[in-house]
């Protein structure tokens, strides 16, 4: 079976400073993939490069078995057009850690905006999904507030609502319970895990030690740049083999 | 200290669940008094001093609508409209050129608002009215051509003198409005798979008016009284209307009071219009938003009716 994801020796640099040094791994479709590390990893960078919000600099990046970005015509590579970048980015879904809803828009306008624009659904279509979705995410309630009157958690599942919209065949989740409140964080780990329950394939970056351990089918331990250890989630929380790893794991869990 | 006055709580039945309200003897502010008074005589004697005055006031009602009059306040309405549309569209063509990474349209941008920033505009105006002195005729090779003082009116000297100006600061206004929007916006849409024409339209801009509208109103109105300098390249705006007047029938202050109500009159009204643009644009960014003066009078009138003091805290709810 083809890998939904498959970075081959990804390397990233910010001016002179190299954030990612050769990242190789493989995501399975229908997997929930966890990338867990101190902060300063690089393992945000990584999930942005995955739909091409951050340019890689060596390597080759595939998502679906198309590379990332770039359209390959002989041995050159060519740089694709940012018409050619946002249709690629149609099928990714992406969840921020700051959630960046669109504060001026409702609920149900945040989600039903990219089906309408993007993918030129009619309004009445899309407001109906749009309405399916956010009580799907238990926010049927809240459809016309706008995101300064919800709380933080509901915010991250408008978030999730408003990508799920556009059928992702990929979500990327890039810290998405770091900016909440402690008890709120259990509302939006509960959406995410009927989600990957639902087959959906999930790249998560994320902190919360128990929701990889439960919910994941693999893990990677990032640090500096490079992946340390991978494999089970389970085997790596609770037996990891190297130093790194070990050290990072007793001061957060 | 804050015995209550009258009569001892204690007669009041033992059932006591919520505590007395407090009825204490507000603080006497005496400073606050004798600074009204002293405030309210200079007002007097102000006003007596233009009593007295040498004022014909009849002229000033005679005057308000005279024809001259009123085609003046169309003109300077005209130019001042027109020139803030220009100022508008050149604005963010500089705001967009100013942001871009060619380096070409960049710099010119930056030199164009320079120039214009660092020039007075009454000096621009003069520049645009004599340009037929040393550009005798208007050559546009195969397009157009005819003499430059056919061309250059003090209608268009007026429009390019300050709406080439406006443009210099509004390509500043739109560019710290679009820059002031959270790069984490543009990010969610192109995940979501919008181009950055999409994301510019539906997402950057209209949280960027909400940066965009106060300062723009501003403007608009320095624009409307900055075009009284126009009357020195012969565009017959509302002071130079009432001047004309003025010259003639010896009311030469009594004019000079027409026009100043004139453009106490036009910006009072786009300073209305302005509130409640910029209340639009506040959708979403503050909770509630503030109640427009008319639900604040139909509220008072509803809390007087009532009888109690609720103030004047919550707005009435989104029109």
């Amino acid at each position: 079976m083809n890998a939904m994801v498959k970075a081959e020796a990804v390397h990233k640099s910010f001016g002179p400073v190299e954030v990612l040094k050769g990242i190789d791994l493989e995501v399975a479709p229908r997997e929930v993939f966890c990338i867990v590390g101190p902060s300063g990893s690089g393992k945000s960078t990584f999930l942005r490069c995955i739909n091409h919000l951050e340019k890689i600099n060596a390597g080759r990046l595939y998502v679906d078995g198309t590379l990332v970005g770039y359209r390959e015509h002989g041995n050159k590579l060519y740089e694709l057009r940012d018409r050619e970048v946002a249709a690629q980015r149609r099928d990714i879904g992406m969840v921020f850690q700051r959630f960046n809803l669109f504060p001026h828009m409702t609920a149900v306008e945040n989600v039903m905006e990219a089906p309408v624009l993007v993918k030129g659904e009619t309004k009445a279509k899309a407001q109906k999904s749009a309405r399916a979705l956010l009580d799907r995410v238990g926010l049927g309630e809240k459809c016309d507030s706008y995101p300064a009157q919800l709380s933080g958690g509901q915010q991250q599942r408008v978030a999730i609502a408003r990508a799920l919209a556009m059928e992702p065949k990929l979500m990327l989740f890039d810290e998405p319970t770091s900016a909440l409140d402690p008890e709120l964080v259990g509302e939006v780990l509960d959406v995410m895990r009927d989600l990957a329950q639902d087959g959906m394939t999930m790249v998560v970056v994320t902190h919360e030690m128990g929701f990889a351990r439960e919910v994941g089918d693999s893990l990677v331990f990032m640090d500096d740049g490079v992946v340390v250890e991978s494999g089970n989630p389970r085997d790596v929380l609770n037996n990891p083999q190297h130093e790194r790893t070990k050290s990072f794991l007793s001061k957060v869990l | 200290m804050t015995a209550p006055p009258g009569k001892a709580p204690s007669d009041a039945p033992p059932t006591a669940t919520a505590p007395e309200a407090i009825k204490a003897i507000p603080v006497r502010h005496y400073g606050r008094y004798v600074s009204a008074v002293v405030v309210i005589g200079l007002l007097l004697l102000i006003v007596k001093a233009f009593a007295e005055a040498d004022l014909t006031w009849g002229s000033v009602g005679e005057f308000f609508f005279n024809d001259q009059i009123m085609e003046g306040v169309k003109n300077t309405l005209v130019v001042s409209v027109l020139s803030m549309l220009m100022g508008l569209v050149l604005g963010i063509v500089l705001a967009v050129m100013r942001m871009s990474k060619n380096p070409v349209t960049n710099s010119v941008a930056w030199g164009y608002i320079w120039f214009f920033r660092g020039t007075p505009v009454y000096v621009q105006l003069l520049l645009w009215f004599n340009l037929a002195l040393i550009f005798p005729t208007l050559n546009l090779g195969p397009i157009y051509k005819d003499e430059m003082t056919d061309v250059m009116t003090p209608f268009m000297a007026a429009l390019l003198g300050l709406g080439l100006n406006e443009a210099a600061y509004m390509a500043e206004i739109c560019r710290a409005g679009i820059q002031s929007v959270d790069e984490g916006q543009t990010e969610a849409s192109q995940a979501l798979g919008m181009t950055n024409a999409q994301n510019m339209r539906r997402i950057v801009l209209p949280q960027a008016m909400r940066v965009i509208v106060p300062p723009t109103g501003n403007e608009f109105i320095n624009l409307l009284k900055t075009s009284a300098l126009c009357a020195v390249v012969q565009y017959e705006e509302v002071l130079r209307k009432s001047q004309n007047i003025g010259n003639t029938s010896s009311a030469v202050v009594e004019m000079l009071f027409v026009a100043t109500l004139w453009f106490l009159v036009i910006t009072t009204v786009f300073s209305i219009g302005q509130y409640y643009l910029e209340r639009h644009y506040a959708r979403g960014s503050s909770r509630q938003l503030p109640a427009t003066p008319w639900q604040r009078a139909r509220q008072l009138v509803f809390t007087f009716r009532r009888g109690t003091g609720a103030g004047s805290g919550a707005g009435g709810g989104a029109a």
